[in-house]
């Protein structure tokens, strides 16, 4: 599917895009006042992968994300309300204050969640592709996560699971360059992280993160394999995230130069321009209103939301039984 | 199924037998119930427990797979996610090490963390405990680290017939639980309801009553406890003998009632007693109303705080045995 040439499709991708980056910059602005606790992980300038994959998708498919996640759930169509709700810990959040940034998660959009453990959601995915696979059903499994992960035990006994048994699972790289401040450049010994896919038997591929076409035609040749029971891919989308890793990074670790270089590359701003022949400036212009006025409006709608209560919090503990 | 089954009829079965008929009953019952471990398949389980599943319900549902027990255990988490009831199998308990990621940051969190948007459906079970000659790494009893872990259960059969009948309960449960078998255990004989009778989770069972001392013991502890009891019985006391059976949810009523009753607690586990489940059980006993009641100081009969050794005197040495049960009880009721 092309992005840039139909005006529906062009508006979607850039809304998706531009209400990931005025979320994050309302939450990042809410923390600063100290309006809003605890801790969060950006990714804005990371926009275009979330974007770009999530439209291959179909309805009824899951998605496992990463502790970085606001893009993930707000690209599958996640409540923006229930998400501020959550990280203004009050009652009407998505967890009911209980797992905040980290732990957002939104079945009806088969999201089975952030993970605050890098790597945690791997295996996850591999299950519930297996899940898939048990019922021989055709949804599909998107695993997002970061080039860090990929050095973690869990990633490649997670991949290894979903190569051998050939499951539906699409396994999406965001290689944002940094671990923390640990580089990819000091963390691997690959050029490219796409090339492990050769160690599990599976397809890889490296496509420029910052580029929601890029991103979506990689994704979606991929789903399209593992819908027709060939087995996962893992692809590799090189971006940056243009904040500190969290809240109390110093960016000791890089330089303002290459923060600033990547700033260049911002993904919006060359959607913007790749569909100026599709979408007016007027179009393009409302695109980033509506998303600002559907985050503002969640703010407002979250801040009249009672806080999480602490009355049933040893309830909440474990599921009742259904028998 | 059930309806050839004659509702009262028991026969005798190994409790690895009992467990798994439970598998296949739970697997005919409920197509969205499936095993995976190492060697469940043709080879059958390690210890023989998943035996002949993998022909009666195909290689899709009796999953052998690699040596990567944090990988099946997150698949079984994604899996319970996504609908479907997984049975994992880690071969030896001490395997869990490598699986504690999902065990605890992810099974056991999620259903809380997301405000109970999702379940995690699935039941691990595992074999532990010292005996076989297996060493350090292959012996422990771990379960007081899972009971620390709110959000999973932790259940502990001591007989064939609640091996069967709280893994059905187990596999029934919404939540993530373990299921900590005793490899000494397997080849025991006992009666065993053909049906698939749930045994519900968080009920102590009484094994034995006597009016002198309490002992509460888990797991081989159990039986070592009924020999102890049928010695001092001899020597003219008289013991209680109690089985939690499920850690988390934990019984203590009954425990508490029978220390009230009779005065004097002797708590016996296999795991060292540093950190151990007793310490948790002696706590409960005297924070209850059942303080008032001790005649003697609640005593803790445990394993060593040593890594299980490889020869078998010193492997006995290590942990608890009867002839230590029966010195324990015998000096606790005479002395108080």
């Amino acid at each position: 599917m092309d992005l840039t040439k139909d005006a529906a499709v062009a508006r979607e991708t850039l809304r998706t895009m531009w209400t990931i980056r005025r979320f994050e910059e309302a939450v990042d602005d809410l923390f600063a006042r100290g309006l809003m606790h605890g801790t969060m992980h950006l990714s804005i300038g990371q926009e275009a992968v979330p974007a770009g994959a999530c439209l291959a998708l179909r309805e009824g498919d899951y998605i496992t994300s990463t502790h970085r996640g606001h893009g993930h759930c707000i690209a599958r169509g996640a409540e923006l309300d229930a998400m501020m709700a959550e990280l203004l810990a009050k009652e009407t959040g998505y967890c009911r204050g209980r797992g905040g940034s980290m732990h957002i998660a939104d079945v009806a959009t088969g999201n089975l969640g952030a993970n605050g453990i890098v790597a945690g959601g791997v295996p996850i995915a591999a299950g519930a592709g297996l899940a898939v696979k048990l019922r021989r059903g055709e949804q599909v499994v998107v695993s997002f996560f970061g080039d860090g992960a990929v050095n973690e035990g869990a990633w490649h006994e997670g991949v290894n699971l979903a190569a051998i048994w050939d499951l539906p699972v699409v396994f999406v790289c965001e290689n944002n360059h940094y671990g923390m401040s640990m580089s990819v450049g000091k963390a691997f010994k690959v050029q490219r992280l796409a090339e492990r896919a050769a160690a599990y038997g599976i397809p890889g591929v490296t496509v420029d993160g910052n580029d929601p076409q890029a991103v979506h035609d990689a994704v979606s040749d991929a789903v399209h394999r593992a819908r027709a029971g060939q087995g996962p891919t893992l692809v590799e989308a090189v971006t940056y995230r243009w904040k500190g890793h969290s809240k109390s990074d110093k960016n000791l670790y890089r330089t303002r130069e290459e923060i600033e270089s990547w700033r260049e590359q911002d993904p919006i701003a060359r959607f913007e321009r790749a569909v100026a022949g599709t979408l007016s400036e007027v179009d393009i212009a409302a695109c980033r209103d509506e998303a600002r006025e559907r985050v503002r409006e969640a703010i407002r709608t979250a801040n009249a939301a009672p806080d999480a209560s602490a009355d049933s919090l040893t309830d909440a503990v474990y599921a009742r039984s259904d028998r | 199924m059930t309806a050839v089954l004659d509702a009262t009829s028991t026969r005798t079965l190994t409790y690895a037998e009992a467990v798994r008929e439970a598998l296949g009953q739970a697997m005919e019952d409920d197509e969205r119930v499936f095993l995976l471990g190492e060697d469940v398949g043709t080879y059958g389980g390690a210890f023989g427990v998943t035996g002949d599943l993998v022909h009666r319900f195909g290689e899709e549902r009796v999953r052998d797979t690699p040596i990567s027990e944090l990988g099946i255990v997150g698949a079984a988490v994604g899996a319970a996610l996504a609908g479907m009831r997984p049975i994992v199998e880690i071969q030896f308990s001490d395997f869990t090490a490598q699986a504690m990621d999902q065990i605890v940051n992810q099974a056991a969190k999620i259903h809380f963390m997301l405000g109970g948007a999702a379940t995690v459906p699935m039941v691990l079970r595992a074999p532990g405990g010292s005996g076989t000659g297996a060493a350090a790494q292959h012996s422990q009893s771990l379960e007081a680290w899972f009971a620390h872990v709110p959000g999973l259960k932790v259940v502990m059969p001591a007989t064939p017939a609640d091996a069967k009948g709280l893994l059905l309960a187990a596999i029934d449960d919404p939540n993530p639980v373990i299921v900590l078998e005793h490899k000494l255990l397997y080849k025991q004989s006992g009666p065993v309801p053909e049906v698939p009778e749930r045994v519900r989770l968080g009920e102590t069972a009484v094994r034995r009553t006597g009016g002198d001392l309490t002992i509460v013991a888990t797991g081989v502890m159990v039986s070592r406890a009924l020999e102890a009891a049928e010695t001092l019985a001899a020597q003219g006391i008289q013991a209680s003998v109690l089985d939690p059976r499920t850690l988390r949810p934990l019984d203590d009523r009954t425990i508490v009632d029978s220390v009230t009753a009779t005065g004097r607690a002797l708590l016996v586990q296999e795991a060292p007693k540093t950190g151990g489940f007793m310490g948790e059980i002696a706590a409960r006993i005297v924070e209850s109303s059942a303080f008032g009641h001790l005649r003697a100081p609640v005593a803790r009969l445990c394993g060593l705080d040593v890594p299980i050794p490889y020869a078998p005197q010193l492997e006995r040495a290590a942990v608890p045995q009867v002839e230590d049960i029966v010195r324990e009880a015998s000096e606790l009721v005479k002395r108080w």
